[in-house]
Order: C-alpha cells, then structure tokens, then sequence
C-alpha cells in the first residue's frame, strides 16, 4: 500500500512537471532533444605542497562525463590516487561527456630540500622567465561558436595576470584559434573575439593594456587536424607566447 | 520581418514539394540572369591547314578548349559530332547550309574553319553561320595570329568563344576570365590564378607565411588579400599587382584586416579590420587604402561585398546575434538589415546584376551539428532562395562570372577542398582543381 501511494506520488509528480515545461515552452517550433547534463570537473592536491620524495593524493570528481583522462590516462569518473612528483607538476584532468568537455587542473608544488652540508651554498636555480611563462599561461578552451571565458579560464587568466604583473617588461600575444569547422573568413572574426575575451580579462586582473597584443589565427594554425570532438575542442582556444 | 520572411520560406516549401520544382526553381534563376532558350550549336573540328608536325596537336587543342567554351557557356544545346556530315569544312566554299540545317545535324547555328602553323605562328580563320539564314549566312568571320604555343591555341580558342558567346547571347561570355584562388600546393596557402576552365594553374605570391581573400580589381590589374606579416605577425591587406607582377605597398593598419572587397568601379576597398581594438568591424577605403572609416561596431563583422550594380549597398557577414548571419547596409553603414534568419550563413557574394545575392548556409544547424554546407542564392528584393548545391560536403565562398551565368565556389565533396563551377541554373559542375588544397576562388571581372 504505501509502495503503491509512493507510485501515485510519483506519476503525479511527473504530470506537473510535464505540465510545468509544457507551459514554458509556448512557441511553436519543435522542443529541442534535452540539452545532455553539463560536465563538470573538479581535480585537487592535497597536500598541494610538498619535499621532493613525499606525496600528495590527488581526488577528482566528475559529472555528466563518461570519458575522464588524468594527464591522458583514462580513469574511473572519480577517484583517488597518489603521486610523487620530483618536481612541480601540474595535473590535468579532462572529463568528456554528451555535454561537452570540461577540464580542471591541480598544482604539486615540490620544494627542494636545501642542500645541507654542501661546500659551496649554489644559489637555487630561478626559473627563466620563459619557465615561469609558460607554467602560468595555459592554453584556453571555448565552446563552439563561442568567444565566453569558462570559469576555469577566469581562473587561469586571474593567476596569469598576477604573473604578468609582476613581470612588467614583459610582452604577451595572445592567439585566439577555432576549430576546422566554420568558415574561413568567420573564423578569423571569432579568433578576434577569444583573443579579445582573454586581453579583457587580464586588463581586468591589472595588467596595462600595453603588455598585451592579441592576433585571430582563425583555423589557419590548428593544433591537430583529426575530424573528431577532442581535436576540434583542442583547436578551439587560446593560446598565449611571450614576446621576445 | 520574421513572420514575412517565413512565409517566404512557406512558399518555397510548397514549391519545392511540387514535381516541376527544380524547373521553377531553374526558370526563376534564368529570368534573374537573362538566359533564354538554348540555341541548337554546332561546332565542327577545324581544318588543319597545313602538314606542319606542330599543326596537328594545337588543333586538337583549339578544338577542345572551343567546344568545351561553348558547351560551359549556359546559352547552347551543342550538336553532338556523331550527327556531322563526313569530311571536316575549312571554309565557306565547304559548307551545305541543308545538310547542316537539316535532320540529323538540324542545328541553327554553326561554327567552323581552320588552323595551321608557319614559321612558328600559329594561324587561325573561324567562322560561324546562322545555317536557317540561306541568303546571308555569315554571323562572324575572325582571323588571329599569335606564337605556336599551346596556351596560345588555348587562348585563340576562348577568343573566338567569347565572340560568338557575346554575339549570340548578348553579353560577354566568360571565356577569356581568370579566376584568383587561394592554393597550399606549395606548402603555404599563397594567392594562385588560372583560366575559368581550369586551364594555366600560376601562383602568384610568394609569403611563405598565410595568404587569404584574393579578390581581383575591376579593372584586372591587382589583386588584393589578406596576408600574414612576419614578426611582428599580423593580418594585413596587400596588393599584387599583375601588370608588374609582384607584390605592390599598401598601407598598413593595427589590429587584423581581412576580406577586402572592391567597388566595381575600382575606386574603394571595403574590409573587416579590429584596427579600433573591438573586435572585427567592417571599414571602407579609398582604392590606395587612404581614408578608412568604419562603418559598424558589431565586434564580428567580416566579409564585405559591394553591390556591383550601383555600390550603395555592402552585405556582410556578422556573428552579431550568435551564429553568422548576412546583413546587407548602405554603402555609408546606415540601414543595417538582416537577410537570413537561421542557421549559419556566410560567405555572400552579389550577382553583377546587383539583384541575387549567392551564400554558403548550413541552413538546418542543430547543436553540435557542423556537417553540410550549400550555395544557395537569394533574390535580394523579395528574399526568395534558392539551393543550388545538394549535399555535396562542405560548400562556400561562391563567385559570380561576369556574365552572371556561372558560379565558381569550393567543395570538399571529392574529399579535399578544391575548386567548382556550376551554371547558375545548377548544371554543368565541373572540378576546376586537384593538386593540393584550393580555397576561396574569385571570378575576374572581365
């Protein structure tokens, strides 16, 4: 009986819901198929600092996705797993899904230990600018037809800002790409937008308008040329060099 | 605008369910491009004049290149040869106006004559006949003399085409035209010409680095583009000449410029340039490149066509509203409107009548959906549209002929992207390239 009364509920529930989304969608053409779930990611270190020699576990949590790789190794939609990296690393998770891809970074920091009864005290090596660069300026990824920042590229662009404000004789170019499919004139327009999308949010984060140049590449330099989602999501971004 | 323009696409709907839809449809382009009834040509090997080893293989030459002007013109129903009386007519003294203009032959019109090689020229006498015309037969009677060469006999050929073409339909045929194109054959895209039939492939540029856009100036003597600059790299418009054959200075802007597009009579340039640091916008020049102005702000606006028939109006491509679509403004920016309402248009290329407006439409674009793209032509005064490619791949950048009568575009329908031209009514498609990559072809003006 109260299997049955939890049955009632339930289909009634249904109704209204259907009742409600029939209600909003008035105009006549055709309800789309139902947008696929978004994919969302989420990857961390803990700890996200350590000595050359220790470990950090990295746990990551999908949703939507049904193809999750870590730095390209496929793995299960969550999980868990330890690392010992010799130097800092940053992992990359990328979860593909009907509703796109999403992809989240995690940072293992690694501190040297200080060379104890070494003679002569070498100085720590400092990265050269180019390291710092390019540790700091990862690519950006757009959706089709889209010049919108992900939440994931703010972040990226926010810790970029900061980098390049702190190194103010740089110089950074920022080139927005599409994928092979639009047409080639659009293209070049809607590379403008992305380029432009990333230089607004970095003149936002503080960075002198100056440091930066923006150019459309349009689908003239893709990255790789497969006719397949994860090559045409690769070719769909931003890319950012230092100017030398 | 939108309830009308569906209504529009109600009716063409209706028309296309109907069985003699594809002859609407056709009829509706002819009248557009002034093309009547086809006229019966036909069009015998000429004589070889003379015994000289060189005479033989440039007659064959002229023979083809003659036949296929002819057959591609739009305007003629060719008489197949297997219908010709024996014995090929050198001169008038050999033609029989019955045998020709009666059953099988039964043509109206015919051309022939003959071609030999002396001291290294090449000599040809063509002739055609209005055959049902007993007492004055004669149309045309043409002589020409160039070096014995085989671009030569090729070029007499499309001489003597466009004569008879002019003659008997009215306007210049595209015979002698040249068509720009963009061609990765030498590892780079670099600007590339070659005849309208495909014939004398030549590149042009020599960046090594990105050229896109070629667009031929009314007057045939430069072409322009957009090019990659080296270090720093930007986009910028250059400017070939062809007169001097090589590349010729034009002034250069901030930001990206793309897609220049001439008035036709030669005196602007529009493009699409971010110079003003918002994205893509469309700006107009004076021919030198001095002088530009924008004329819109919508961030990704690009590929400016004026209209060639009066230059007061530009339709142009922008993703102001999502996926790209074609507006079409006055020549000064104002009166901005917008003329498709779906899908993923781009690519718009005007009639020389002024009055059509070819397109490259994913016309039906779902989510995630990119696949086919096709050449469709819009009547700019009531918006009515036509397709006239069929699923054939990816299908873009179309270019009118002078004579409005063929559309040349690129397709990757043979696997790559390569080259095509089609009859405006939708026949005759023929691939124009096959080496390499070939992109974004532009038709002469003359």
């Amino acid at each position: 009986m109260n299997y049955r009364n939890k049955h009632w509920t339930l289909i009634l529930g249904m109704m209204a819901l259907l009742m409600m989304v029939s209600g909003c969608k008035k105009k006549p053409p055709p309800p789309p198929p139902p947008p696929p779930k978004p994919v969302t990611a989420t990857l961390s270190a803990n700890p996200s600092s350590i000595m050359a020699g220790q470990s950090s576990t990295l746990t990551w949590n999908t949703e939507g996705a049904d193809d999750v790789a870590l730095d390209g190794q496929k793995v299960n939609v969550s999980g868990s797993q330890s690392v010992t990296p010799a130097q800092t690393t940053t992992y990359h998770l990328s979860a593909k899904g009907a509703g796109g891809t999403q992809e989240a970074t995690a940072q293992v920091t690694v501190m040297q230990p200080t060379p104890t009864p070494t003679p002569a005290p070498t100085p720590a090596p400092t990265p050269s600018d180019d390291q710092v660069f390019a540790q700091a300026a990862q690519d950006i990824y757009f959706d089709f037809d889209k010049a919108d920042l992900r939440p994931q590229s703010q972040q990226i662009l926010a810790h970029l800002a900061e980098v390049i404000k702190a190194h103010p004789n740089w110089k950074v170019q920022i080139e927005g790409n599409c994928d092979e499919r639009g047409s080639t004139e659009y293209n070049l327009a809607l590379g403008e937008r992305r380029a432009d999308a990333a230089r607004q949010a970095l003149v936002q984060g503080g960075v002198s308008a100056d440091a930066l140049k923006t150019i459309s590449y349009g689908k003239e330099k893709p990255v790789c040329t497969e006719a397949n989602e994860d090559c045409w999501q690769r070719n769909r971004h931003d890319h950012f060099t230092l100017m030398h | 605008m939108l309830n009308k323009t569906r209504t529009h696409f109600a009716l063409l709907f209706i028309l296309l369910a109907l069985p003699f839809a594809q002859i609407n449809a056709q009829d509706w382009i002819r009248t557009g491009t002034n093309r009547g009834a086809p006229i019966r040509l036909a069009a015998a090997d000429f004589k070889q004049a003379n015994p000289d080893p060189q005479t033989g293989p440039l007659q064959t030459i002229f023979d083809q290149t003659l036949w296929n002007d002819l057959d591609n013109a739009g305007i003629f129903e060719m008489v197949a040869k297997s219908f010709y009386p024996a014995g090929t007519p050198g001169a008038p003294a050999d033609i029989k106006l019955d045998v020709w203009g009666n059953p099988p032959p039964n043509t109206s019109m015919l051309t022939f004559g003959n071609l030999g090689v002396s001291n290294k020229k090449v000599e040809v006498q063509g002739w055609l006949y209005d055959v049902k015309n007993p007492a004055a037969p004669q149309i045309l009677g043409k002589q020409y003399v160039e070096d014995a060469t085989t671009d030569n006999a090729r070029l007499i050929a499309h001489r003597f085409a466009n004569e008879i073409i002019t003659r008997l339909g009215g306007v210049p045929g595209a015979a002698e035209s040249k068509i720009y194109f963009i061609s990765t054959r030498t590892g780079h895209k670099e600007v590339w010409s070659m005849d309208y039939d495909g014939a004398n492939q030549k590149q042009l540029t020599r960046l090594g680095t990105v050229a896109l856009s070629p667009r031929v100036s009314p007057d045939g003597s430069r072409v322009a583009f957009s090019g990659l600059t080296k270090s720093p790299e930007s986009w910028q418009i250059m400017m070939y000449s062809l007169d001097l054959g090589r590349m010729v200075s034009f002034p250069r802007h901030g930001g990206g410029n793309y897609s220049p597009g001439w008035s036709s009579d030669g005196t602007k340039l529009a493009f699409s340039s971010s110079m003003a640091a918002n994205g893509s916008e469309i700006f107009i020049a004076d021919s030198s490149g001095a002088g530009a102005r924008r004329l819109t702000n919508g961030k990704s606006d690009i590929s400016p066509v004026f209209n060639p028939r009066t230059n007061a109006q530009i339709a142009f491509v922008s993703g102001r509203t999502g996926l790209p679509q074609i507006y079409v403004m006055d020549a000064d920016g104002s009166n901005v409107q917008r003329v498709t309402d779906q899908g993923y248009a781009v690519s718009p290329a005007w009639s020389p009548n002024g009055l059509l407006l070819a397109f490259s439409w994913v016309r039906n674009y779902g989510p995630g959906i990119l696949g086919g793209a096709d050449i469709y032509v819009m009547d700019i005064a009531s918006r009515q549209i036509v397709q006239l490619t069929h699923d054939g791949g990816r299908n873009d950048f179309p270019s009118w002929s002078l004579d409005g009568r063929h559309i040349v575009f690129q397709s990757n329908r043979s696997g790559t992207e390569q080259i095509w031209s089609v009859l405006a009514d939708g026949t005759h498609l023929q691939q124009l390239t096959h080496e390499g990559r070939n992109t974004q072809p532009n038709w002469s003006y003359r």
